[in-house]
């Protein structure tokens, strides 16, 4: 067939299919949508449907055992997490030792009702399916999504032996997870049994809509003491200086009314948005070295934004103590222009 | 003129005739109020008033009417100056804010809505609150699918282009983070509106509703229980959300008041489950999938559980209960005269409609209804306004809702009996502002 007999074929299909859906409706005004869309692929479901449920419905082959687990912690969670996982700086602590071998025996964690116990990731996850999946489609913090299988099992693994849950050669499997779930120490200490889940559920509170004489003259039993009234800045800049209610002036005489937001480079709020103030602080030692710190020792180098872009991307160790994790977010425009930044911070010190 | 002008110190620009710039009229009238802040601390109140409140009103007149100001006499700015329009130069004290020491890394966080600066009930998108939980991300929208899977006969994948194809519907609703108001559980901790109520925005989102998805795929009707949503960020967010839920009103969203999503509430699509806590209201929404049992993910299982006096959590508290809270005059806000104004609040409840709110001077022993502004809208905030003569003495302002349910607004107590002082989420107590007799507006609890 020619080019023209096929086109004038195709065209005479288009009209009849047209002509035959709109017949067909008999409406051009009551289509369906269902069209719109397509099949998901089988591949393509596996490579996002990667939640695991409490029952282990999604739970991927593989192992690990804790002591695999230990060297991809201490590289990759500990700066966060602590090598212990006790650490608070950033987050939560996951492990503090507020678990006994009754809490494992009972599935209720008794320290929860402790007042004064920090409560831990472990104390109160009921679901052991929880930790895998979240580590598995979260972590780490500043590269998620980037272990493999058997590197989630094994950090898990060692996550558990901390909480003494599991032994440090017990290896986590898709078999053996269910011994686990049967020692989380939390288990039974989730409840469902409350009005807030269905829209018609009972409320906890049962105030009535009284109008006059309703309580006794009240008293004040809780107020923020004066030496806390600037802990969240001056409140005369965070209310309009004009209309009805101005805010309080909470800071000294010299605070200007209006606030002026302090000029920052590039490099200055890349730091901020990638991450990097996770580890790192202006002038003090945090997990990482402070920034001027970093900035005083390699000022002098020629080389220097270079060289400390390179380790913003690639990571390092054995400079400062401690191990710097590649930062796979920062692209190499990003890296140089938080280097840059970085080595101009002594300079800007000294004129402030 | 442009205002970068200002900005650059030490050139000297011929100015036109009785020209002054922004940037120097900021300066004069933002000197001219720490003056009048400093005097009003350094003086008795009603010296003060004297002082301070009656500026420069001379014997003729008030020089503001008699001479002329610069915006008066001037060519203005072109349009489209600002391409995408910006709030005046004199607005920069309402905007979102952190609360100091509340978190420890500004990806995991959150920015409170300054609602003692705000009016109506729809929030301007750039004051929305955000939390994030792994940063925010842009997400590039022609790079963006939305993926329905688990109990459906046809799975289904969607582009933007194809969900912005189906027949939308707008509707106005809150979003209420699930630990708003939850520093105040113990007690009186932070000074303003803003951090004690702030994780509350309401917009009108725009999108397809989430029923119509589930019914073009196929749901399996007789075993489908719940529902997962997540996120295609790299915390990929996901919650569960029971199936009578999902079929009722939740909407797959991509428009926000008029325009797209912003990146930080999850463009270009997210979920809105209205009247319910907001983490289940995922941004950046990449995938629903329809199951038989719910999943115990981390934002489930091991944050937004409610602590309760036994030790127990309770799990899958969503529904954000029936609240209210005067946004003006409100915590850290300065009375400077005696007399007449008008008292302005909130109410809301992911249960349905505010029937009525009632406010209390007297920390709750009497109580007056206050006028509801229309739109009252079903798990939608709902604007309050009673006129209100102060006296000069000490007062206990209070708010108080009842939504269409027939719920009361519970005081602090009466939640503090269920559930004791350590949960973190779903504080919904009546919220109580002491006027003090300086004028001062301080945030406090009573017994």
């Amino acid at each position: 067939m020619s080019r023209w007999a096929e086109r004038g074929a195709a065209t005479v299909a288009i009209t009849l299919c047209l002509t035959g859906a709109i017949v067909e409706a008999g409406n051009p005004f009551a289509g369906k949508h269902g069209e719109l869309g397509r099949a998901a692929t089988a591949n393509e479901i596996a490579a996002w449907d990667i939640d695991v449920r409490p029952d282990f419905a999604g739970l991927p082959p593989g192992s690990g055992t804790a002591l695999e687990g230990e060297d991809i912690w201490l590289e990759q969670c500990a700066s966060c997490h602590g090598d212990f996982g006790d650490a608070n700086n950033f987050f939560s602590p996951l492990v503090l030792g507020n678990v006994t071998d009754e809490d494992i025996a009972s599935g209720h964690v008794a320290s929860l009702q402790d007042p004064t116990r920090v409560r831990t990731t472990v104390m109160k996850v009921s679901t052991v399916s929880t930790l895998w999946d979240y580590i598995h489609r979260a972590m780490p913090w500043n590269n998620p999504k980037s272990l493999s299988d058997d590197e989630v099992y094994a950090v898990l693994a060692y996550l558990l032996s901390l909480a003494y849950i599991v032994d440090e050669d017990f290896v986590l499997d898709q078999d053996s997870i269910a011994q686990v779930q049967a020692r989380m120490p939390n288990r039974n200490g989730m409840t469902s049994e409350h009005g807030m889940w269905k829209v018609n559920g009972k409320p906890d509170t049962d105030n009535i809509r009284c109008m006059s004489d309703c309580a006794d003259t009240p008293a004040i039993s809780s107020f923020i003491p004066d030496f806390a009234a600037n802990a969240h800045g001056n409140l005369a800049q965070q209310n309009r200086a004009f209309g009805p209610f101005p805010g309080i002036h909470t800071a000294g005489d010299e605070a200007p009314a209006v606030e002026t937001p302090v000029e920052s480079g590039p490099g200055e709020s890349l730091a901020a948005d990638r991450g990097c103030l996770a580890c790192h602080r202006l002038d003090q030692k945090l997990i990482g070295p402070g920034f001027v710190e970093v900035a005083t020792r390699y000022q002098a180098r020629a080389d220097a934004a270079a060289y400390l872009a390179g380790k913003i991307q690639h990571g390092g160790s054995g400079v400062w103590g401690g191990a710097m994790p590649p930062q796979a977010q920062v692209s190499q425009s990003e890296a140089e222009a938080i280097a840059t930044w970085l080595l101009s911070l002594p300079q800007s010190k000294k004129t402030e | 003129m442009s205002k970068k002008g200002s900005d650059a110190p030490g050139i000297l620009r011929p100015a036109p005739e009785g020209f002054l710039d922004e940037g120097t009229i900021g300066e004069i009238s933002g000197q001219g109020i720490d003056a009048r802040r400093r005097t009003l601390l350094k003086s008795s109140f009603l010296g003060a008033l004297a002082t301070t409140l009656a500026p420069s009103v001379l014997a003729d007149g008030d020089p503001d009417i008699l001479e002329l100001p610069p915006w008066s006499k001037q060519l203005g700015n072109a349009v489209a100056h600002e391409p995408y329009g910006l709030p005046s130069s004199y607005e920069k004290n309402i905007i979102r804010r952190q609360s100091p020491g509340l978190t420890q890394t500004p990806q995991s966080s959150v920015s409170f809505s300054p609602l003692q600066g705000m009016f109506g009930i729809i929030t301007a998108s750039g004051l929305h609150f955000e939390r994030h939980h792994q940063g925010w991300v842009d997400i590039d929208p022609a790079r963006h699918r939305l993926m329905i899977n688990g109990l459906v006969s046809s799975p289904k994948i969607y582009t933007l282009s194809d969900l912005m194809r189906m027949p939308p519907v707008s509707r106005i609703h809150f979003i209420e983070c699930g630990a708003n108001t939850g520093m105040e559980w113990g007690n009186s901790a932070v000074p303003t509106v803003q951090y004690t109520h702030g994780m509350l925005s309401c917009s009108e989102f725009t999108g397809v509703p989430l029923s119509a998805l589930l019914a073009d795929a196929g749901i399996d009707e007789k075993n489908a229980r719940y529902v997962l949503a997540e996120g295609a960020d790299g915390s990929s967010m996901t919650r569960t959300i029971d199936i009578e839920r999902a079929l009722d009103d939740v909407i797959v969203a991509y428009g926000m008041n008029g325009e797209m999503l912003r990146p930080e509430n999850g463009y270009p699509l997210r979920l809105l489950v209205p009247g319910v806590q907001g983490v289940s209201s995922v941004k950046w929404l990449r995938r629903i999938e329809v199951g038989d049992q719910p999943w115990n993910t981390k934002d489930e299982s091991v944050h937004y559980v409610d602590m309760m006096p036994d030790g127990q959590h309770r799990q899958f508290t969503s529904i954000q209960e029936v609240k209210s809270v005067i946004t003006t005059p409100s915590g850290g806000q300065q009375l400077l005269k005696h007399g007449y104004y008008n008292i302005s609040g909130l109410a809301w409840s992911g249960r349905g409609k505010i029937e009525g709110v009632d406010v209390s001077y007297d920390g709750g022993v009497n109580w007056y209804p206050a006028r509801l502004e229309t739109p009252v809208l079903s798990k939608a905030l709902t604007r309050f306004n009673i006129p209100w003569v102060w006296s000069g003495s000490e007062t206990l302002l209070q708010s108080r809702a009842v939504d269409s349910s027939g719920h009361v607004q519970p005081l602090l107590r009466q939640l503090r009996d269920v559930r004791g002082s350590r949960s973190v989420y779903h504080n919904n107590a009546v919220q109580t502002w002491q006027v003090r007799d300086n004028g001062e507006v301080a945030n406090v609890q009573v017994g």
